[in-house]
């Protein structure tokens, strides 16, 4: 047989029928649902009458729109309360499990799902929500999906694809102190920027990654969606399987060691050629801070505001032009130097145990600065929650002035009350700047966990290589 | 779901890379649980003044007028003339509704997201990806142009100006034929259920792990 990449295999192995251009109906495994993204889909099945294929491989919960304090209060926002109310009445008439807002099982489905071992290698996973690409770390073929395509994965368990191209990013060496996974994955979308992986299902490769744990594998790969690509996918290995093991959704017995077998079947063969291959040293890259509204817009720390006028594509500089002038910012201002106003610790792409842990160890006997109004940090599950609290890392945050809070997306995209103010500006572990995306008029610089901490602390960006 | 055949309509332009889907319906539009209703939000931030918020008239709200699509010469436009990676970001499909419900039935761009482009072909909204270079001659053609048209054809695959000057561009043949008959995705796939029940079954015995829950 050819050689062939990791993607190739896990699409290979779930097309039910393909046409002659590439358009496959491949066979989904699993279905996390959220409030946001599934009413419209159920409404759509009992308007036609048709019924749920496997419910039991579908997994919900609230996440998006739901508060992050006084939960025991319920949901004070009508339209939030009747979204969350009618994901639970869903899955009830429908018959799929959802751990409730009372359950410690709740929290972002992209950091539930593996903490559960409800994403195994090898599985197609989908979700009505762009960062699925998270699973990709488990060597599973995962992907976003809209409303349409979240109907027709509950009504036939399938979804009509066109096959996408496998795109080699591959990393070798030590990151530098201080330089993390987030800081990676900014670098490589400065590098290729945002459109630079259309069509393309990202392989990350190499011994970097490779040394990777597998919270700083998902952070990689849930980011591979703000460089254009539906798909980021990581072989399995040794750090994948400890990770799954006793998790309570994984195989138990002799199953385990069955599934185990071909999980490690599931990276790219050595001659496998990819369309498109990109090539970093690990030990080349800086902590990064974004200064636009594009994760494009990306510069190291000790860098400065970039100038348009250097920018030789017109329709690039417009939008150059544009970022600034919503993000208030100068050419040539040092990064270093520009104030915060809000600090944001959380989301699906760093919100898990080692992410806080990062940020505590920044964090532990130092202080809010007073030119900070508001510090979140935003644990990415109920579990995660409890391990930090276990760990004490809860009161190294409150000592310091940050507010600790109950699971959800939060100010990931502010549907809550967790939002930045027009004008604000906020140092967050989220994964886009968009305008608007945090809050009308608000301002996001995205960071890693510990460079966020280190921001709050500060009041602006430290080089944190150099703590 | 809404068939397309072809439009043949004024053009409004968007001349920005990298739109997204939360500048094309912010998220707190995302709350209804209805599939209709986004239209009077499409790209709120920047079409009116003041902060949007779900349940308002949008009929008294304070317009940008600096914004392409509030200028009356772009009034009733059905094509959207967009730059590079138009739609990327999130996957909200209410992008793709919020646009239709709007009045658009075609969008032209060098690249859109991913997953915003197939959304689009699930409502009826054809997306048309043409090279950069003629994007942004087309961008020239209506800042130049009052009352720039163009046609969209999806039978025949072509952009035709108003010179009469057709340019091609690639659809895939799956998703061209649902949109020229606007079928149901769902009906077509579940006429194959057997086919479905079979994969599934070899499935189980491959990866039994997966079917134990």
């Amino acid at each position: 047989m050819n050689p062939r990449t990791l993607f190739d295999k896990l699409w290979e192995r779930h097309v039910i029928t393909e046409s002659a251009d590439g358009t496959a109906l491949l066979y989904i495994d699993r279905h996390f649902l959220h409030e946001v993204l599934s009413p419209q889909a159920f409404e759509g099945l009992r308007l036609t009458g048709r019924k749920v294929w496997r419910p039991e491989t579908s997994l919900a919960t609230a996440d998006h729109n739901v508060p992050t304090t006084a939960r025991k209060l319920g949901i004070a926002d009508p339209m939030a309360r009747a979204q969350v109310e009618q994901l639970a009445r869903n899955c009830v008439d429908f018959s799929i499990t959802e751990f409730g807002l009372d359950d410690q099982r709740q929290g972002i489905i992209h950091v539930i799902g593996p903490e559960q071992g409800a994403t195994l290698p090898g599985m197609s996973v989908v979700a009505g929500d762009s960062h699925t690409c998270t699973h990709g770390a488990f060597a599973a073929l995962a992907f976003g999906i809209g409303t349409s395509d979240v109907e027709h994965v509950l009504a036939t368990q399938s979804l009509s694809m066109k096959r996408m191209k496998p795109m080699q990013v591959r990393v070798d060496g030590q990151l530098a102190r201080g330089v993390t996974a987030k800081d990676l994955i900014l670098s490589l979308i400065g590098t290729i920027g945002t459109s630079g992986g259309i069509g393309y299902a990202i392989e990350f490769q190499g011994s970097t990654i490779q040394a990777l744990s597998m919270e700083g594998r998902m952070t990689l790969c849930n980011m591979a969606i703000e460089a254009g690509a539906r798909v980021g996918l990581i072989a399995a290995d040794e750090t994948t399987i400890d990770y799954l093991r006793g998790r309570p959704y994984v195989p138990r017995g002799a199953q385990w060691d069955r599934a185990v077998e071909y999980w490690r079947t599931l990276k790219s063969d050595d001659d496998a050629s990819f369309d498109r291959s990109i090539v970093i040293d690990a030990s080349h890259v800086q902590p990064m801070v974004t200064w636009g509204t594009s994760p494009e817009m990306v510069v190291p720390v000790d860098g400065c505001v970039p100038d348009p006028g250097q920018e030789p594509n017109e329709s690039k500089r417009n939008g150059m032009v544009q970022a600034l002038s919503y993000m208030d910012l100068r050419p040539g201002t040092l990064i270093a130097q520009i104030p915060l106003d809000k600090v944001f610790i959380g989301s699906c792409t760093n919100s898990r145990i080692g992410d806080l842990r990062a940020a505590a160890a920044i964090v532990r006997g130092g202080r809010v600065a007073a030119s900070i109004r508001q510090a979140l940090v935003v644990p990415g599950s109920g579990l995660v929650k409890a391990e930090a609290e276990a760990e004490g890392l809860d009161q190294v945050f409150v000592e310091a002035g940050f507010e600790w809070r109950e699971p959800g997306c939060s100010m990931c995209l502010g549907m809550n009350d967790d939002r930045l103010n027009a004008g604000e500006r906020c140092a967050s572990t989220s994964n886009r700047n968009f305008e608007g995306r945090q809050g009308a008029g608000g301002r996001t610089h995205l960071v890693s966990p510990a460079m966020a901490a280190a921001a709050a602390l500060a009041g602006r960006f430290v080089n944190i290589a150099h703590l | 779901m809404l068939a397309f055949t072809q439009v043949d309509s004024l053009v409004a332009p968007l001349d920005r890379p990298n739109i997204d889907t939360d500048a094309i319906i912010p998220k707190q539009f995302l709350k209804s649980i209805k599939r209709t209703g986004f239209g009077p939000n499409l790209f709120d931030e920047w079409r009116y003044l003041d902060a949007g918020l779900p349940g308002q008239d949008c009929a008294q709200r304070p317009r940008n007028l600096q914004f392409s699509l509030n200028q009356p010469r772009y009034g009733g436009a059905q094509i959207l003339l967009a730059a590079e990676n138009f739609g990327c970001g999130s996957s909200r499909e209410h992008a793709a509704w919020a646009l239709l419900e709007f009045g658009f039935r075609a969008l032209i761009a060098p690249s859109f997201g991913d997953i915003f482009y197939g959304n689009c072909f699930k409502n009826g909204l054809l997306p048309v990806v043409l090279n950069a270079g003629i994007v942004s001659r087309l961008f020239a053609a209506v800042a130049a142009t009052p009352g720039y048209r163009l046609r969209v054809d999806l039978t025949k695959q072509t952009v035709t100006t108003p010179s009469g000057e057709a340019i091609a561009f690639d659809v895939d043949p799956g998703n061209k034929s649902r949109l020229l008959d606007g079928i149901d995705e769902i009906g077509l796939t579940l006429a194959s259920a057997a086919q479905i029940r079979y994969y599934e079954a070899r499935r189980r015995e491959l990866e039994p792990w997966l079917f134990t829950s």
